[in-house]
């Protein structure tokens, strides 16, 4: 077998942009006096800069194949004594080409694309001589499997990112990275790479945390890291430097066969608490580390390709690429449906209305991404020195954290004021509301806004489920109100959904947009309708949940029904999270608007008129599992037909199909990506479900409901 | 104004010792040269880099100043290329410095502006090079002569082109012939091939990694502009560039050339201090001006200066490390001296004809090969540096050799020149 048998593969895929292997001969630097002899370096480069990141489809892993069996045939001929990798700056590879996996159809396909990526790496392992990684930059999935099958690494301190993030993707590191990891660095930290970092936000690894963990053996700063990585495989070739690597273990061991199941075992529990494996992949990943302890690395190859096999087949991988390169690295970046940023206005100063907990985590925001001044407004002195207090004391924790600099905290205590006047207003270019959430308040305070500001100064409210149209009224430009929807905690969920009441004018909406860039969040473009995305979504799920559990279902049924979708956390949970009377107002809002779909529950008003805060007990019971006390329960009544766990899931889909197709009839977003981003970044909803039309494609849902699916064959599902 | 200043501390002049130098291999200037599309300023950190791993009792916070030079400071020579090359090179943001220039002597004005002010007792240790990226930045690429050179005849402009100053310095010194400086020239690509086959010049030599599209990295670890081999018959048959039937041309004189330089320079006391080996001691240096027209007469006068200042003759001095600008150039200074054409102690290891002048990068080249000269010939006790500058003027340093058997042995004539300075003082 020979990667040139792969041809057929890459004959599939003419418009693969191919990261070539071009080879150099250098003569390694004097050891004691004396070369070694001839290095070959095969760099990686797609002749394209930066922003073009190197990435492995069929023909480059031909190519890199075909050049490393050229190699090995010099290194026989005693040509050359040694072959190192490295990358075009700032990569060494940035993973397989996802798109191109993504749209193989069939397993077979799969199958050589797994066996082609074997083909080419084993070379490395087996050129006759040692062969040498210089991880230069970036190094992600298959990437770091370069690396990994080479004989030894060197990695740059300037190296981004370093990870195995195939669980997050939907695969396994099966280009021989399950199978090296462990026995390189010990099982504990492969579970870590493999597993707890792909699952905790796609963490990454940086060049000395990879040097520290043992994944290179030497590591050298980026002015001359080439320069200095050769000179160490010259040494390291000369005998004169022999890597430590104290994290290395011996799989047959009896004590690291213990550590071995224990980290597994681990694994395990990390994801099913993270996923409820609603995801097969990481399990996957876990699966072949505790087979591949005791078989050799030829049969854990086989094992792979077929895992990989598998694996590719799944909507959850589909849906994984379409959520993470389709929506969250491309769509965010250019929101459907925003006007020219040359419309843009420059805002040089904000003014927040109210002091609260929420007005003062919008003024602390401003002013550390935009570093403009801020200035806050209440209705008296107390509630305005509490609002710049808990900004001041914000930026002492960050400053503590060494999360900021002295001077950056001084900068940004100095940029935040308070004021009871709204005088203060008068030279800001971009007042935003965050008071009460009741029309007439509302209305009362641009009123009062908009005879101090100027007259082209921005006016946005914070609203999550009151009518910006409604909210315009009144006005004497309506045009320059806008919805401004953040999610909480602000400072850390990336979504911003911006709104657009009918006369918000192009101008005021590239502002918007603007400001999001500049406060680093994703924003989409959203019509005024009541509860916008995210929120209507959420309620629409947690009110049928709700509705069942009303009926008579158990809440371990009702609660747990969804466990199939991953959810971040269950909806009685994300309730009491809310906080079940904002939860309950935003759903009367949705049910004057809608109706019966969004059902107002008798049972939590109860609740909430008790003043409890979560139907589940605040520390689960005896038997470790959450229960409802009994003195909650004493205080609901309940309808006397009960559903299964399974209809609960069923008309809990049926519902969001129906749901979101109406919200794309009524023209809320563009098309179902902008509802699959809003609930990827907006409510941490899993890639594997790629948001959620993709899921409710795959499950069926939207064709029982709505006779067709959202999405077209193959954007996040097998090719057509 | 305080008047004891300067009182309340009696000034003592600080001895001041070369501890180390290194450079880049030359490139050739130009698209196909070995560092197209990779910056000077990159350059000089690889140099600023490999000094402080060859140098490791220097503790990087101890380095008082990074002085570097380069002729064009724009682009990526520009910026106060001293300091930006400092950050890039990762030193500590407390280390200070600043960007020099003086044509060709800019590495060698670099030397002495920061030995004066170790001297002076402003710095302990310091790092002063040079770069040019010829291929990025072509001699005298925006520049703006001042009308009144033309006007007033203060310069002839043709004077602005090296070139001509070369025919010009055959015009004067007509006993200097095409036919001496081709056989100068020859003699300087065997000199050089010489020296890189005994090893003589690689160990100053740091290796530079560079990317060339669909070629993928390469370490570059040899000069790319010598020709080894190059004939008199070669040289006959290159053209006059600068004027028909002139005795200038490309094979006679240094090409366009990519390259940096940096030097470790200390005070004896910190050198000792540190445990840094000293390669050479200096002694005196100056500079001087000549008709702009004949620029390349310059180190005459530099040099009986330098010697004058130093208290010394020709004859003490038994290496001589002279810039190769031109043939002619340096033909005319040994003329001037009464030494041969093939005399043993001019560029032992070959010049810039051979290895390439990256103009302002040069000074430092000179001095580590003339610290490796002392080191293996301990007969000899004083060497100098020398090299023209465009614009009509030369640049001497002298250095004595420690290996030498009188070393650190007080010379009459130096200390009766030390008095005397003192004095003046």
């Amino acid at each position: 077998m020979s990667a040139a048998d792969f041809r057929k593969l890459a004959d599939l895929f003419p418009n693969e942009t191919v990261t070539h292997s071009y080879v150099q001969d250098l003569a390694l630097p004097a050891v004691d006096g004396k070369s070694p002899g001839i290095f070959a370096l095969v760099t990686l480069d797609n002749g394209l800069d930066h922003s073009k990141p190197t990435t492995l489809g069929p023909a480059t892993l031909v190519e890199l194949g075909t050049v490393l069996e050229g190699l090995k045939e010099r290194a026989a001929r005693g040509e050359i004594v040694g072959v190192g990798v490295t990358g075009k700056p700032h990569f060494l590879v940035a993973g397989a080409d996802l798109s191109t996996v993504k749209s193989l159809s069939g397993r077979e396909h799969g199958l050589w694309m797994a066996q082609l990526g074997h083909e080419a790496y084993s070379a490395l392992a087996n050129l006759g001589v040692p062969s040498f990684a210089f991880i230069n930059g970036l190094a992600l999935g298959g990437g770091l499997e370069i690396a990994l099958q080479s004989t030894y690494r060197t990695v740059s301190t300037g190296a981004g990112a370093l990870a195995l993030p195939e669980a997050f993707i939907g695969l396994i590191p099966g280009w021989g990275g399950v199978y090296i990891l462990p026995r390189l660095i010990g099982p504990e930290n492969a579970v870590k790479v493999m597993i707890e970092n792909p699952l905790s936000n796609n963490r990454t690894l940086t060049g000395p945390q990879a040097y520290q963990l043992g994944v290179a053996d030497a590591l050298f700063e980026p002015a001359d890291f080439v320069e200095q990585s050769l000179a160490w495989a010259s040494k390291v070739i000369a005998g004169a430097v022999t890597p430590e690597r104290p994290n290395a273990v011996d799989p047959s061991a009896p004590e690291v066969a213990e550590r071995w199941a224990g980290a597994v075992a681990a694994g395990r529990a990390f994801v099913e608490a993270k996923t409820s494996n609603a995801s097969p992949a990481p399990a996957k990943v876990l699966d072949v580390l505790e087979a591949n302890r005791t078989i050799s690395q030829a049969e854990s190859a086989e094992l792979e390709c077929e895992t990989l096999a598998d694996l590719m087949q799944t909507d959850e991988f589909r849906s994984t690429v379409y959520a993470f390169l389709d929506l969250v690295q491309r769509r965010s970046k250019r929101p459907a449906g925003a006007p020219d940023r040359k419309l843009a206005r420059p805002v040089t100063k904000i003014g927040v209305v109210g002091a609260g907990l929420m007005a003062s985590q919008l003024a602390l925001l401003f002013a550390r991404q935009l570093k403009v001044p801020v200035v806050m407004t209440d209705i008296d002195q107390a509630r305005v020195d509490k609002g710049v207090a808990y900004v001041h004391a914000e930026v002492e924790r960050l400053l503590e954290k060494k999360r900021i600099t002295a001077d950056a905290a001084n900068r940004t205590r100095a940029l935040v004021t308070g004021s009871v006047s709204k005088e203060a207003f008068a030279d800001a270019d971009f007042v935003i509301e965050a008071v009460f959430e009741e029309l007439s308040v509302k209305k009362q305070v641009f009123k009062e806004v908009e005879a101090i500001v100027s007259p082209d100064c921005i006016l946005a409210t914070n609203t999550s489920s009151l009518s910006v149209t409604a909210m315009a009224e009144g006005l004497a430009h309506p045009e320059r109100l806008v919805g401004f929807h953040f999610f909480n905690p602000v400072a850390v969920m990336p979504l911003l959904e911006i709104v657009r009441a009918p006369k918000t004018e192009d101008a005021v909406l590239a502002t918007a947009f603007e400001l999001a860039k500049g406060l680093k969040k994703s924003a989409v473009l959203v019509k005024d309708a009541p509860a916008f995305v995210v929120n209507r979504i959420l309620l629409r799920l947690m009110g049928e949940v709700t509705a069942a559990f009303d009926e008579g279902t158990p809440a371990e049924v009702a609660d747990n029904a969804l466990r199939e979708m991953g959810l971040p956390m269950t909806p009685f949970t994300l309730g009491a999270m809310v906080g079940l009377p904002v939860a309950q107002h935003v759903q009367e809002s949705l049910h004057a608007a809608f109706g019966d779909r969004f059902p107002v529950s008798r049972n939590l008003q109860t609740l909430i008129d008790n003043g409890v805060k979560s139907i589940w007990a605040p520390a689960p019971g005896a038997d470790g599992k959450p229960s409802v006390p009994a003195e909650t329960l004493a205080l609901l009544s309940f309808g006397t037909s009960p559903s299964t766990g399974e209809e609960v899931l069923r008309r809990t889909q049926d519902a969001l199909a129906e749901e979101i197709a109406l919200m794309l009839d009524e023209g809320v977003v563009a098309g179902p990506e902008d509802i699959d981003l809003c609930m990827i970044l907006g409510a941490g909803w899993p890639m594997f479900l790629g948001g959620i039309t993709p899921y409710l494609d795959r499950v069926g849902a939207s064709e029982r409901v709505n006779g067709r699916k959202f999405l077209a064959a193959g954007v996040a599902s097998a090719p057509a | 104004m305080s008047q004891n200043r300067s009182s309340a501390n009696p000034r003592t002049i600080r001895e001041v010792v070369f501890v180390d130098g290194v450079r880049t291999p030359f490139g050739r200037a130009g698209e196909k040269g070995i560092y197209a599309g990779t910056r000077a300023d990159d350059l000089v950190v690889k140099c600023i880099r490999e000094l402080m791993r060859r140098n490791p009792s220097v503790p990087a916070d101890r380095i008082d100043e990074v002085a570097i030079a380069a002729t064009t400071q724009t682009g990526d020579q520009g910026l106060t290329i001293g300091r930006t090359a400092a950050l890039l090179a990762g030193l500590p943001r407390t280390v200070p410095g600043f960007a020099i220039d003086r044509m060709c002597a800019g590495a060698m004005t670099a030397v002495t502006t920061t030995a004066s002010g170790i001297g002076f007792g402003a710095y302990d240790v310091v790092i002063a090079g040079g770069v040019e990226h010829m291929g990025n930045h072509p001699m005298g690429a925006g520049a703006d002569p001042n009308p009144r050179f033309l006007s007033e005849r203060i310069v002839d402009p043709a004077a602005l082109n090296m070139g001509n100053t070369a025919e010009n310095l055959h015009d004067r010194f007509p006993a200097i012939t095409k036919d001496r400086a081709d056989a100068y020239a020859v003699a300087s690509q065997d000199k050089l091939a010489a020296a890189y086959g005994r090893g003589q010049i690689q160990p100053d030599l740091v290796p530079v990694a560079t990317m060339k599209p669909g070629r993928g990295w390469t370490v570059n670890t040899v000069d790319e502009p010598p020709r080894p081999g190059t004939s008199l018959e070669d040289l006959a048959a290159l053209r006059t560039p600068f004027r028909a039937h002139g005795r200038v041309t490309a094979g006679n004189a240094a090409g366009l050339n990519d390259g940096a330089t940096a030097a470790l320079l200390a005070s004896a006391d910190a050198a000792a201090e540190l445990g840094l080996p000293v390669k050479m001691r200096l002694v005196s240096y100056a500079f001087a001006g000549v008709e702009p027209e004949v620029m390349g007469i310059g180190p005459v006068p530099a040099t009986e200066k330098a010697l004058k200042n130093a208290g010394l003759g020709i004859d003490d001095i038994g290496l001589f490390e002279i810039n190769e600008a031109f043939a002619v150039q340096v033909l005319s200074f040994l003329d001037h001296f009464g030494i041969a054409d093939e005399d043993p102690r001019v560029n032992r290891y070959g010049g810039a004809i051979a290895v390439g002048h990256p103009l302002a990068s040069s000074g430092v080249r000179l001095m580590n090969q003339l610290a490796r000269q002392f080191e293996e010939d301990p007969s000899v006790r004083y060497g100098l540096t020398t090299m023209c500058i465009g614009l009509g003027m030369g640049a001497t340093v002298i250095w004595e050799n420690p290996h030498h058997a009188d070393y650190g042995s007080v010379d009459t004539a130096e200390s009766a020149a030390t008095t005397e300075t003192g004095a003046a003082a």
